[in-house]
């Protein structure tokens, strides 16, 4: 009989401690830390670019990043993406204006008006990086550039908006209609195909250097 | 990467961290307000109704009350009960669907909604349709005889107010158990019919104690009709001395503890969770089910925890009652609070075995009870005080 009271005593007591325990968990802080919303570290406010290599190991593959004023809008890496995740719109430069050069030398005749990278799509291949004629596109070791939502991760290169309505040099349009016309002939005779495919190859060694 | 300022306003904001459960309670004070409004209407409106319709116009009112609660009750519980159970473990529970994820419920209702609704092959078509309907009619129509509050005119806010109104909460509610059983035995599944026969045998045997728990109020009360025994709890020192909790002292008070214990037991609570036992059991009755049915489910638990603890702060904690006079906010009040504790007590106590369950239940529960009975009942009998 005295140890039946016992147990009830020491139930219910016990079941009081460890409501008191409970009870003071829900006044000490949390350890959930809100990603992206409070956690990202600062690194990713600063650039890319002057994240240190050797916080990470070599050849790892992490966020792409384009140095846009060194891009001659070749449109090389658009065309080595296997999943597409990189789109490139270039705008022909007057030929009034001055020149400028890429950092190796290369002159830069076109404007890269926009350069979208959507990092959702992309599968860290590298394969971009390998064509580029002016090592502008490359990986760099920020791999924490998660967001809330998906279109967080598009990633706008370009530094000149788009322009809407672009002035059309007469230069753009003569040089539209001689391509169209020996397009034309190409169709009928098998000669001039052949030539297209003599210059594509005789250019793509030049691009390289 | 937690730096140095971090670590100090986590230790500044620390007593803060709890904000947001003082909020959902208040949150759900204003599901609560609903029948504030509906009281405030009738009070406005009497003076114009004809008499006749008066009956009609209170039953309409206190329909509406309570599917607006009913309604509305899980979708907050569910988020409350996920920010208690984050809180408890050190956590901050959902915080992405709207502010400190309050949408979060509607989120995963309209996807329950959504769902395909999957009835297995073998599963006896009928009993495992039904079982969700039963479980959700029992629970919803034993709000019926709560009521929330006198108007000025004496007519009882409820949807029915039964003069047997205790006895219709005890009969309604073994219902309960006979919807789990359904769904046990119609999923054809091991699991499923282990959860119902425990649900079953649990639900019965608990039903025993709740029945001479009521009879305990009733015995000193004198009447099987709630308002009644609300009234009953009306006045003392600070408009809270009268309430049946604090009268003959220490009886009272177990008397209450046990009922409490019978509820936790009654809508399958942990400590008392044998029958949908997650480790031991897949999910125990409701293994089977899907999408709508599976929240029907899950609205029929909520529902009959609200059920459970407005009952109980009817009978024991004076209902409307209260120091500052009588106010259906009241009773809401102390509904929710109680909730909160159930919420409080699953986070804190490990699973009951089904041996022990029936030990609490026959060995410690219903001989207290009878015990209380008996000396409650004694002392009514010979007219003495306490």
């Amino acid at each position: 009989m005295k140890q039946y009271f016992q147990d009830i005593y020491e139930s219910v007591s016990t079941v009081l401690i460890g409501m008191g325990v409970t009870f003071r968990h829900v006044f000490t802080p949390s350890v959930t830390q809100q990603y992206t919303a409070d956690e990202l570290p600062e690194e990713r406010w600063r650039s890319p670019l002057d994240i240190p290599k050797e916080s990470l190991q070599d050849r790892s593959r992490m966020k792409l990043h384009v140095k846009i004023e060194d891009c001659i809008g070749c449109k090389q890496c658009e065309r080595a993406c296997p999943v597409d995740c990189i789109h490139i719109e270039n705008e022909r430069r007057l030929k009034t204006a001055p020149p400028i050069f890429a950092a190796n030398g290369q002159a830069i005749k076109q404007t890269v008006v926009q350069f979208d990278i959507d990092m959702s799509l992309c599968c860290y291949c590298q394969l971009c990086v390998y064509p580029c004629p002016t090592d502008c596109i490359l990986m760099t070791p920020d791999f924490e550039f998660g967001g809330d939502r998906k279109g967080d991760l598009l990633y706008r290169y370009a530094k000149e908006p788009r322009d809407p309505n672009p002035p059309k040099p007469p230069v753009r349009r003569k040089f539209a209609r001689k391509k169209f016309v020996r397009k034309k002939g190409a169709l009928s005779k098998a000669r001039p195909r052949r030539k297209v495919v003599r210059r594509r190859r005789a250019a793509a060694p030049a691009e390289a250097n | 990467m937690i730096t140095r300022f971090r670590q100090v306003e986590m230790r500044l904001m620390g007593p803060l961290t709890a904000i947001p459960i003082v909020l959902a309670v208040a949150v759900l004070g204003t599901i609560a307000a609903l029948p504030v409004l509906a009281m405030v209407i009738s009070e406005l409106t009497q003076d114009f109704i004809p008499p006749g319709l008066q009956h009609l116009v209170t039953v309409a009112v206190g329909c509406a009350g309570f599917i607006g609660i009913l309604a509305l009750n899980p979708i907050y519980a569910i988020w409350l009960e996920r920010k208690v159970a984050a809180h408890v473990q050190d956590r901050l529970g959902p915080m992405r669907v709207g502010w400190h994820g309050l949408l979060q419920s509607f989120a995963d209702g309209i996807k329950l909604l959504f769902k395909e609704d999957l009835v297995p092959k073998n599963a006896d078509p009928v009993l495992f349709r039904a079982a969700p309907m039963l479980a959700i009619v029992s629970a919803f129509a034993a709000f019926a005889i709560v009521p929330w509050g006198v108007r000025s005119d004496g007519a009882v806010l409820a949807v029915a107010d039964l003069n047997i109104g205790v006895l219709y909460f005890v009969a309604i509610t073994s219902l309960g158990a006979l919807s789990v059983l359904m769904a046990g035995w119609g999923s054809n599944n091991k699991y499923a019919l282990y959860g119902g026969m425990r649900a079953a045998a649990q639900m019965v045997s608990y039903e025993i104690p709740t029945a001479i728990l009521v009879l305990l109020v009733v015995a000193q009360v004198g009447t099987l009709s709630i308002p009644e025994i609300v009234a009953a709890q009306e006045g003392g020192f600070l408009g809270i001395g009268d309430w049946l909790i604090f009268q003959m002292f220490p009886l009272n008070l177990i008397g209450f503890v046990l009922f409490f214990i019978c509820g936790l037991a009654e809508t399958n609570r942990t400590p008392f969770d044998i029958p949908e036992a997650e480790s031991e059991l897949v999910a125990g009755f409701h293994t089977e089910y899907s999408g709508m049915r599976f929240a029907f489910f899950f609205l029929a638990e909520y529902g009959n925890m609200l059920l459970v603890s407005m009952l109980a702060a009817l009978m024991f904690l004076g209902g409307w009652v209260g120091p500052f006079g009588s106010n259906p906010l009241l009773l809401f009040v102390k509904g929710f609070g109680l909730v909160v504790v159930q919420m409080w007590l699953r986070w804190t106590l490990p699973r009951l075995r089904v041996d022990q369950l029936m030990a609490v239940c026959w060995k410690y529960v219903i001989p207290i009870s009878f015990f209380l009975l008996l000396v409650v009942a004694g002392v009514r009998g010979v007219g003495a005080g306490w």
